[in-house]
C-alpha cells in the first residue's frame, strides 16, 4: 500500500523536474548557467492561474485534447513499474492497455490540432500520427521481445528483472529493444534530433505546432500530460536497460529517482552534442527502431 | 420454440417490402409498415436468439442454432431495423417516390435471406438463402440506377458475388460427393483425402472470401458501399460482408484435421487485408468510400483471429482458439455497431450538405453536434481505442498473438506472433485515417457553400446513432457481458477441443479491462473539471485562430483531407499508386485552375483492368467465330459433339 501511494506521489511530482534537469543539462554544455532546476514546476504553476484564449472556430474537442491526454497519461502511469517495484495496477494483457492509452491521448491532441483550422497545427497533427505509424509496431516487437523472455504477459512481471531462459540468451535483444525504444521515446517526446519545440520556426515542428493555440490552464495541462509521457516511457526504457532490483524497498526507490535523473541527463546530452535531423529522415530512423527490435524477436526465436 | 421465433423473425423480414408495393408512390404508410413489421421482426429473431443461448442446440434437417449462429443473428437483427428507422427520414418515401419502394422489398428480403444462411442446414437452402442475398444485395446497390457509377458499381458487385456462388456450387457439389447428402455437417476425418479437403479450403476461402471483401478479393466493396445509401452501406458493412465470415468460420469448423497452414494463410490474408485496406482508406477524398475501404481493414483483423483459433485447433492449443475466434467473433460484433454508426452519421452529413468529398466540408462539429459526438465515438471505437468496444476485441486477438510464443504452455507456433506488430501498425494508421476524416469533415472551418446550409438531423437519425454508440460504450465497459455466448460459439466450434471449464473470462483479463475503461472516463471527467473551473476562474475570452501572426487566414488555408494523409501516401505510394493531374502554368500570371489528385486500387485498377484488356485483345481475334450466323453456331455444335464422341 505504501509502495503504491509512493508510486502515485513519484508519477505526480516527478515529471517536471526532468524537464529541467534536461533544460540544466543542456545549458551547461553551452556554457550558460541556464534556468533553475524548478523553472517547469514554476511555469506550470503560472499557467494555471492565467486566463484563456479559444479560437471561435474550436469546439469541446479542443478543450477534450488536454483532459484525455492527461488523463491517459495517468492511467498508463499507473500501469508501469518504477524501479524493482510492481506497479500499481498489473494484469495479463496490460502492456496493449498501456499502448493503446497513448494512442488514445494523441486522436485528441491530434483532433484538438485541427479543431483550430490552422495550416500549422494541422501540419503538426499529420506529422505526429503519421510517425506515431512507425513508433507503434516497433513498440509491439519491442513488447514481443520481453514478453518471450519473461515469460508473461504484464508490464511488472516482463520487467521485473528475471528471465527463465536466462541472461545471456536474453542479452543480444535486450540492448536491440533498448537501442529502439530510446529512438521511440526521443520521437513521442518531441526531442531533438527528431524535433526541437525550442526552435523559432513553427513550420519544422513536430508536436509543439499542434498546441499552438491552446493557452493558460490547458496549455499547463499539455505541458504537465507530456511531461509525465516522457517520465513513464523513460521509466520503461530504465527498467529494460537496468533490470536491477536490491532487498531494500527503500533503496529500490532511491535507485529508481538516481536512474530517471540520469537518463535525463543522457537525454540533455544527446540533445546538446547532435543538430537535428531533416524531417524526411525521421521515418527512416523510426524503420530502423522496428527492424532493430524486430531483429531481437529474431534472435530470441533461434 | 426458440427456433420458431426466429423463423417468424426472418418471416417478417422477407415481407417488410410488400405492403408498401401496393400503396401510392408518394405514400408514407408502406413505409411505416414496413418499419413496424421489421421491428416486431427483429424484436421475435433477436428473443429466439437469445433463448438458444440457454437451451440445447436445434439442429434439424432444415435448420440448425446454435452458439456460432446466434453470434451472427444478433447483428443481423439489430442493425437492418435501425437502419429502417433511420430511412423513415434519410430515404423517406415521399421524396424518392421512384425507388423508395424497390428500396425496402429488397432491404427486407436481404436481411431474411442473411438469417437464412445462418439457419440453413442444407446446402439447398443456403445456397437459395445466398443466392436471395446477393441478388437483393445487387438491386439495393443500384438503388439508384439512372447513375452511371451506381450501375458500374452493381455490374462489379454483381460479377464478384457469382464468382463467389460459382466456388460454393464446387465445394457444395464435392461434399455431395464425399458424404452422399446434402445436409450440411462435419466431414469425419478419413472420409476424404487431405488433397481433397485442402481444395474445400481454398474454395471455400475464395467464395467467402469475395463475399467478405478480403483482399484481394475486395474489388466490389469500396464502390458498392459508396454508392448506395446510407442505412444500406451501414447493413452490408455492418452485417452482408459478415456472412462471408460466418460461412469461412463455419466451414473450417466441418473440414478435418487442419493443417498448420491453413491458419497460417489466413492469417497472412488477414494482415494483407488489413494493412491494405487502412492505406488505401486514407487515400480517399470520398467519406464513404473511406469507411468501404476501413470495412476491408476490419475484415482482416477478423479473419487474422480466425487464422489464430485454426493454428490452436491445428496444434490442439486451447487458449489461442478461444482467444483468437472470440476475439474475430467479437470484432463481427463490434464492427457491426461501430461502422453502422459511422455510415449513419456521414449520411446524416451527405444527407444535408449533398456531398461525399471531404475536401469539400469542415466546421460541422457546431452546426451538428450531436452527429458529430456519434462520428467521434465510432471513430474512436474502431481505432481499437479505450474505453470503447474495439479495443476489447482487438485485445484477445492481441493476446492470443502473444500467446503463441509459447507463454504459459509448451506448443509455440512463432508465425502468428507477428499478428501484434502487424496490428499495431494497422490501429496507428486507421488513427490517423480517422483523426484526419474526423478533422476534415468536422472540425476547423467550413471549406465551401455545401455546408452552409447544414442543420441537425432529426431524432429519427440520432435515434439509431444513440443505440448503437450506447452498445459501443457497453461492451467496451462490460465486456464480461458477452463472455458467455462467445464461450458457447467456440465450444460449437470446436467441440472436442474445448471440453472443460477453460472460459473467456478466465483467459482474457475482461473484468480489468471494464475496471480500466471505467477509471479512463472518471480520470478524463475529474481532469475536464479542473480544466472547466481553472478556466472559469482565469476568465476567458474569444478571437479567432492565432495562426502565427498571419492576419487574413482564410478557410481554404486548412490541412484539408489530402494534404494531411500527404506524408504517408509518400511512405505508402506503393500501395497508393497515386495519380496526380497537376495545372500546365505558363504565363507570369496564370489564371484560374485546378489540381486533381486520386489514388487507384491495387487489385482493380493496378492488376484486374489491365489484364482484362489484354485478356480481351487476345480474345477478340477470335471474333470472326460468333458472327451472328445460326447455321455456323449449328455446325460448331456438331463439330464439337464428334470430336467428344471420338475422344470418349
Amino acid at each position: 500500500m505504501i509502495q503504491c501511494l509512493v508510486h502515485i506521489v513519484l508519477l505526480l511530482a516527478m515529471p517536471p523536474l526532468l524537464l529541467g534537469v534536461i533544460g540544466k543539462t543542456k545549458a551547461l554544455f553551452a556554457g550558460r548557467v541556464g534556468a533553475p532546476i524548478l523553472q517547469p514546476y514554476h511555469d506550470l504553476v503560472k499557467l494555471f492561474k492565467k486566463g484563456s484564449v479559444f479560437s471561435t472556430t474550436t469546439t469541446w474537442v479542443f478543450r477534450a485534447g488536454p483532459v484525455v491526454g492527461l488523463a491517459t497519461a495517468l492511467l498508463a502511469g499507473m500501469l508501469i513499474p518504477f524501479g524493482g517495484h510492481a506497479a500499481p495496477v498489473a494484469f495479463s494483457g496490460d502492456m496493449i492497455l498501456f499502448a493503446y492509452l497513448f494512442a488514445l491521448g494523441r486522436f485528441f491532441t491530434a483532433s484538438a490540432a485541427l479543431d483550430t483550422g490552422s495550416a500549422f497545427e494541422g501540419m503538426g497533427s499529420a506529422r505526429e500520427v503519421t510517425f506515431s505509424c512507425l513508433a507503434e509496431p516497433a513498440l509491439f516487437f519491442g513488447f514481443l521481445v520481453l514478453a518471450k523472455m519473461s515469460a508473461s504477459l504484464s508490464l511488472t512481471t516482463m520487467l521485473d528483472g528475471t528471465f527463465p531462459l536466462g541472461a545471456g540468451a536474453a542479452a543480444p535483444s535486450l540492448v536491440l529493444v533498448a537501442a529502439s525504444l530510446f529512438i521511440v521515446l526521443l520521437v513521442e517526446n518531441s526531442r531533438i534530433p527528431f524535433d526541437d519545440p525550442n526552435t523559432h520556426l513553427e513550420l519544422t515542428m513536430i508536436h509543439e505546432v499542434m498546441v499552438l493555440d491552446h493557452s493558460g490552464p490547458a496549455f499547463g495541462m499539455i505541458l504537465y500530460g507530456a511531461s509525465m509521457k516522457l517520465f513513464i516511457l523513460g521509466a520503461f526504457l530504465l527498467r529494460v536497460v537496468a533490470p536491477f532490483k536490491g532487498s531494500d524497498p527503500w533503496s529500490d526507490w532511491g535507485l529508481f529517482i538516481v536512474g530517471m535523473l540520469a537518463m535525463a541527463v543522457v537525454i540533455g546530452v544527446v540533445e546538446s552534442v547532435m543538430a537535428r535531423f531533416r524531417m524526411v529522415f525521421v521515418p527512416t530512423f523510426l524503420v530502423a527502431a522496428c527492424l532493430l527490435s524486430a531483429f531481437g524477436v529474431i534472435l530470441l526465436l533461434r | 420454440m426458440n427456433e420458431w421465433l426466429i423463423v417468424l423473425g426472418i418471416a417478417l423480414h422477407a415481407a417488410s417490402g410488400v405492403p408498401g408495393l401496393f400503396y401510392p408512390a408518394d405514400d408514407e404508410r408502406g413505409q411505416r409498415l414496413s418499419l413496424a413489421m421489421a421491428v416486431v421482426g427483429s424484436v421475435s429473431g433477436i428473443a429466439g436468439a437469445l433463448w438458444s443461448l440457454w437451451s440445447p442446440p436445434v439442429s434439424g434437417a432444415m435448420m440448425r442454432v446454435d452458439g456460432l449462429v446466434v453470434c451472427f443473428l444478433l447483428p443481423i437483427f439489430l442493425i437492418p431495423t435501425l437502419g429502417g428507422l433511420y430511412g423513415m427520414e434519410y430515404w423517406r418515401q415521399s421524396q424518392h417516390p421512384r425507388n423508395g419502394r424497390k428500396l425496402r422489398l429488397f432491404y427486407g428480403l436481404v436481411t431474411a435471406a442473411l438469417a437464412g444462411v445462418t439457419v440453413a442446414a442444407n446446402t439447398i437452402l443456403f445456397l437459395a438463402a445466398w443466392e436471395i442475398m446477393a441478388l437483393s444485395a445487387f438491386f439495393l446497390v443500384t438503388t439508384e440506377d439512372e447513375d452511371r457509377a451506381v450501375r458500374e458499381s452493381g455490374w462489379l458487385y454483381l460479377v464478384t458475388t457469382h464468382i463467389s456462388t460459382l466456388c460454393l456450387f464446387a465445394l457444395f457439389a464435392i461434399l455431395r460427393s464425399v458424404t452422399g447428402s446434402y445436409s450440411l455437417e462435419p466431414l469425419p476425418s478419413g472420409v476424404a483425402s487431405p488433397e481433397l479437403v485442402n481444395a474445400l479450403f481454398v474454395l471455400a476461402v475464395i467464395a467467402f472470401g469475395c463475399k467478405a471483401g478480403l483482399m484481394p478479393f475486395h474489388i466490389w466493396l469500396p464502390g458498392a458501399h459508396a454508392m448506395t445509401p446510407s442505412h444500406v452501406s451501414a447493413l452490408m458493412s455492418g452485417v452482408l460482408i459478415k456472412i462471408g465470415i460466418y460461412g469461412l468460420i463455419r466451414i473450417t469448423s466441418w473440414l478435418p484435421d487442419p493443417p498448420v497452414w491453413w491458419g497460417g494463410l489466413l492469417i497472412c490474408l488477414g494482415a494483407v487485408s488489413g494493412v491494405l485496406g487502412v492505406v488505401m482508406a486514407l487515400g480517399q477524398h470520398d467519406l464513404k468510400r473511406l469507411l468501404a475501404y476501413h470495412s476491408i481493414e476490419n475484415i482482416g483483423i477478423i479473419v487474422m483471429g480466425v487464422g489464430l483459433a485454426l493454428v490452436g485447433r491445428s496444434l490442439n492449443c486451447m487458449e489461442w482458439v478461444l482467444l483468437g475466434l472470440a476475439g474475430a467473433l467479437l470484432h463481427v460484433w463490434n464492427h457491426g455497431l461501430f461502422k453502422a454508426l459511422l455510415f449513419f452519421s456521414a449520411g446524416a452529413v451527405i444527407h444535408v450538405t449533398h456531398t461525399r468529398d471531404m475536401d469539400h466540408l469542415g466546421g460541422l462539429a457546431r452546426v451538428m453536434p450531436r452527429t458529430a459526438f456519434f462520428f467521434a465515438v465510432g471513430a474512436v471505437a474502431i481505432c481499437g481505442l479505450p474505453p470503447l468496444n474495439g479495443f476489447v476485441s482487438e485485445l484477445l486477438i492481441y493476446i492470443g498473438a502473444f500467446r503463441t510464443l509459447g507463454i504459459g504452455q509448451d506448443v509455440s507456433w512463432f508465425g502468428a506472433a507477428f499478428v501484434a506488430p502487424t496490428l499495431a501498425l494497422i490501429g496507428a494508421l486507421a488513427l490517423a485515417c480517422f483523426v484526419k476524416a474526423y478533422g476534415a469533415v468536422f472540425l476547423g472551418a467550413a471549406r465551401s457553400r455545401h455546408v452552409e446550409h447544414a442543420h441537425e438531423v432529426s431524432q429519427a437519425m440520432t435515434g439509431p446513432m444513440l443505440v448503437l454508440a450506447g452498445l459501443c460504450f457497453l461492451i467496451g465497459m462490460a465486456p464480461i457481458l458477452v463472455a458467455p455466448a462467445l464461450d458457447r460459439a467456440v465450444q460449437d466450434w470446436a467441440p472436442g477441443l474445448m471440453s472443460g471449464t477453460r472460459s473467456l473470462a478466465v483467459v482474457a483479463p475482461l473484468g480489468w479491462v471494464g475496471l480500466g475503461a471505467l477509471s479512463l472516463i472518471v480520470l478524463a471527467g475529474l481532469a475536464g473539471v479542473v480544466l472547466i473551473r481553472r478556466v472559469r476562474s482565469g476568465g476567458h475570452t474569444s478571437t479567432g485562430t492565432w495562426d502565427c501572426g498571419y492576419a487574413a487566414p482564410s478557410e481554404r488555408m486548412q490541412y484539408t483531407a489530402s494534404s494531411f494523409a500527404q506524408i504517408l501516401g509518400g511512405l505508402f505510394s506503393w500501395v497508393q499508386q497515386p495519380r496526380m493531374h497537376r495545372p500546365d502554368i505558363k504565363t507570369v500570371f496564370p489564371g484560374r485552375t485546378v489540381f486533381q489528385s486520386h489514388v487507384l486500387d491495387i487489385v482493380l485498377d493496378a492488376v484486374l483492368k489491365p489484364a482484362y484488356r489484354v485478356g480481351a485483345k487476345f480474345l477478340s481475334s477470335f471474333r470472326f467465330l460468333q458472327a451472328g450466323n445460326i447455321h455456323a453456331y449449328l455446325l460448331y455444335i456438331v463439330v464439337f459433339l464428334i470430336v467428344l464422341l471420338l475422344w470418349k
